[in-house]
């Protein structure tokens, strides 16, 4: 099926060379920093992570969202799904692709990155993650495949996917609360030192991941023949609504308990977010961008009548994306690191080499995606299957 | 922990905490085998330190921590020369506000307020950073040393955001060319990796104090915790001391001596 991916007109073929160029030059950025050492990036002592490690976590709330497409077609035989749950599987796929490179990019000795393999330790989280987010990968590409393949041969899928396909319900859930373990185990860190980090994750995954995917299938619309129909994009609309709803009432919560508590450490991170502490308030505008649009979006989505119209749903999804991946893919990491350990203040911000790094693993993972998507509709355009009936 | 100590002391020093060394055994959340725990370990080694700061002042502080970095090739990327994102420090001074951060008080003598202190890793009883560590390049050794295998580690960094402490240091750069004059009796490290103090298992093992130790004039005091005549168990037993943070429940085997009556005038 993959050569599939190599007839393609000339929109596909531009954006293929578009990503693969800004791939490119993220590797180029990645030679440059593996030979000058991470003190090219803008971490430092005192925030040991960052940009990687941000969108890291971010990415593993994406993979994990195509759980929110299975549920429904797999458990519950909501056939109106039937189009779109490969777009969640190989979206889950490109994800934890990206997942993984960020990893990589950010260990300082990427060469020994075999020994959490040769010295297994299960008292670390780190290895867990390794291992539950290398099932999860290997999961999807499996099914993703089989499926795509048994359609193909317009046969029903192979009866042993099934079970693969039930156990890939809890390992989307694994693989997002053991992200949310690296944070909340660890003593000190008072801003990630809370038992509802792994439910806040999911909140956020099932919110950002379906709105991506909603942004994703509406744009496929534009520019191929593929049509997810409108029903389907309607209830996942529904799914990132009721997400969404539960990912802010989340935050509300620790922010009660911070500031009812009034516990030092445990506002401080959320001061330096949102107002900035002794003049350091580098992330501050961005986290106000991130609320006011969580705002809006919930605006937008919660009465019926605005999110039933597509144009108002697809705008609603670019907000919700852009508040999440400010809050999970900066603010989260920075701000457990803010203030250090003594109370002062070290900021951080990435350096150009660090975001083009950063540009270039998106690019590889939107490759990834775009070779996936373009297989599986192009299978469809040949069965004459590509649009859905709903 | 089946690593005998003295062979493991011998190894670190030789070959620089080096490849040879298996922590494979170390199955770290055993309760029976983490010596000490949560009650005064009795029998065995469990080294710890005592700093007695009445007796320390700045210069001390310079000449202590000139001693470690010396001594254990530890590159000179120091604030003062622009380099705080890249700072490599094993030991280091703060205030009393930084030091003991559960404990400000506005009301505390001027002159405890004024102190420095001096910061170094805690030889944690319940180290995080060995329990985050993903390929136990730290680990923690019988007597209760939290050891770093260099050649071992990943540089994942997630030992630096595990310990509550900011005693671990990342290789941003490469540490060599900063470092003034190299000791040739001790390793180099490389870029990419994670140091910090060691409580210098390679003089140990020649029957030397540490070297902060030794230049402070007696000021810290290092020894053995589950010896009851040891003099460091004396000191603990006759004086007021405190730990950082210890309400984190990783059990600092460092100890400060911070005086009290003696700040009042
Ligand atoms: S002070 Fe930090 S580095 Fe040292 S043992 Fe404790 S947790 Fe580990
Ligand atoms: S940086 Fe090295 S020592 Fe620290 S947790 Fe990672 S592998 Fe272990
Ligand atoms: S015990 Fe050794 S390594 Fe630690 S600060 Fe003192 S001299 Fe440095």
């Amino acid at each position: 099926m993959l050569d599939k991916a190599l007839h393609g007109g000339k929109t596909y073929w531009t954006l293929i060379i578009v990503l693969a160029s800004i791939a490119g030059a993220g590797t180029l950025a990645y030679l440059y920093q593996f030979n000058n050492g991470l003190g090219v990036t803008g971490m430092s002592r005192d925030v040991s992570w960052g940009f990687y490690i941000s969108q890291f976590t971010f990415l593993v709330g994406v993979a994990a969202s195509a759980v929110m497409l299975v549920i429904p077609y797999y458990l519950h035989d909501y056939k109106k799904f039937g189009k779109i749950v490969i777009l969640g599987e190989f979206l889950a796929v490109a994800s934890v692709t990206m997942c993984m490179l960020f990893i990589f990019v950010d260990m300082g000795q990427p060469m020994r990155i075999l020994n959490v393999i040769l010295h297994p330790t299960p008292n670390s989280i780190l290895f867990w993650d390794a291992t539950v987010l290398n099932g999860y990968l290997f999961l999807n590409i499996v099914i993703g495949w089989t499926t795509l393949h048994a359609e193909k041969k317009q046969a029903p899928p192979p009866s042993w996917v099934k079970p693969l396909i039930y156990l890939s319900i809890p390992w989307a859930v694994s693989i997002h609360t053991v992200t949310a373990f690296l944070y909340a185990g660890i003593p000190g860190r008072h801003f990630w030192l809370t038992a509802i980090m792994a439910a806040r994750f999911l909140a956020s995954a099932f919110a950002g991941g379906p709105a991506l995917l909603i942004i994703l299938a509406l744009i496929l619309r534009k520019y191929t023949k593929f049509d997810p129909g409108r029903e389907p994009i309607q209830a996942v609309g529904k799914i990132v609504t009721y997400a969404m709803c539960a990912n802010v009432f989340f935050i509300l919560l620790e922010v009660f308990t911070a500031f009812y508590s009034n516990i030092p450490g445990h506002m401080h991170s959320f001061e330096y977010l949102f107002v900035g502490i002794e003049g350091h308030g580098k992330l501050v505008p961005l986290m106000w961008i991130s609320v006011i649009f969580a705002v809006i979006s919930l605006i937008m989505l919660i009465p019926p009548k605005i999110r039933n119209k597509e144009s108002n749903l697809i705008k609603a999804c670019v907000l919700v994306f852009i508040s999440l991946w400010i809050d999970k893919g900066f603010g989260l990491v920075i701000g457990g690191f803010v203030p250090n350990h003594f109370g002062t203040v070290t900021e951080y911000w990435p350096t150009l080499i660090e975001t083009v790094i950063t540009l270039g693993v998106w690019a590889i993972g939107f490759l990834t995606l775009t070779i996936l998507y373009k297989v599986a509709i192009s299978v469809r355009e040949e069965l004459g299957t590509v649009k859905s009936e709903y | 922990m089946s690593i005998n100590r003295r062979k493991f002391l011998k190894i670190a020093g030789l070959t620089g905490l080096g490849l040879s060394l298996s922590a494979r055994d170390f199955i770290l959340m055993s309760p029976a085998e983490a010596s000490g725990g949560h009650s005064l370990p009795s029998s065995g080694e469990r080294l710890g330190m005592a700093i007695d700061v009445r007796k320390l002042t700045d210069a001390d502080y310079a000449r202590i921590a000139d001693a470690c970095h010396t001594v254990h090739n530890v590159p000179t990327l120091i604030p003062e020369k622009n380099n705080v994102k890249n700072e490599v420090k094993w030991i280091w001074t703060d205030t009393y506000n930084h030091t003991f951060p559960e404990q400000i008080n506005d009301y505390h003598p001027e002159a405890l307020r004024n102190k420095t202190f001096p910061l170094l890793c805690n030889h944690c009883d319940k180290p995080p950073c060995v329990r985050v560590c993903p390929t136990k390049a730290t680990f923690r050794a019988k007597n209760g040393m939290i050891v770093q295998d260099p050649h071992r580690c990943i540089g994942c960094r997630f030992c630096m955001a595990g310990c509550p402490y900011g005693s671990r240091s990342f290789n941003w750069v490469d540490p060599r060319p900063y470092i003034p004059k190299r000791n040739p009796d001790f390793p180099t490290r490389t870029i990419g990796v994670v140091e910090k103090c060691t409580f210098c298992p390679e003089r140990l093992a020649r029957g030397q104090q540490p070297a902060c130790v030794e230049v402070s004039n007696g000021a810290m005091i290092f020894g053995n915790l589950a010896d009851s005549h040891s003099e460091i168990r004396n000191i603990l037993s006759t004086h007021f001391t405190l730990r950082r943070k210890p309400t984190l429940g990783t059990m600092p085997s460092v100890f400060y001596i911070i005086g009290g009556e003696d700040y009042a005038g």
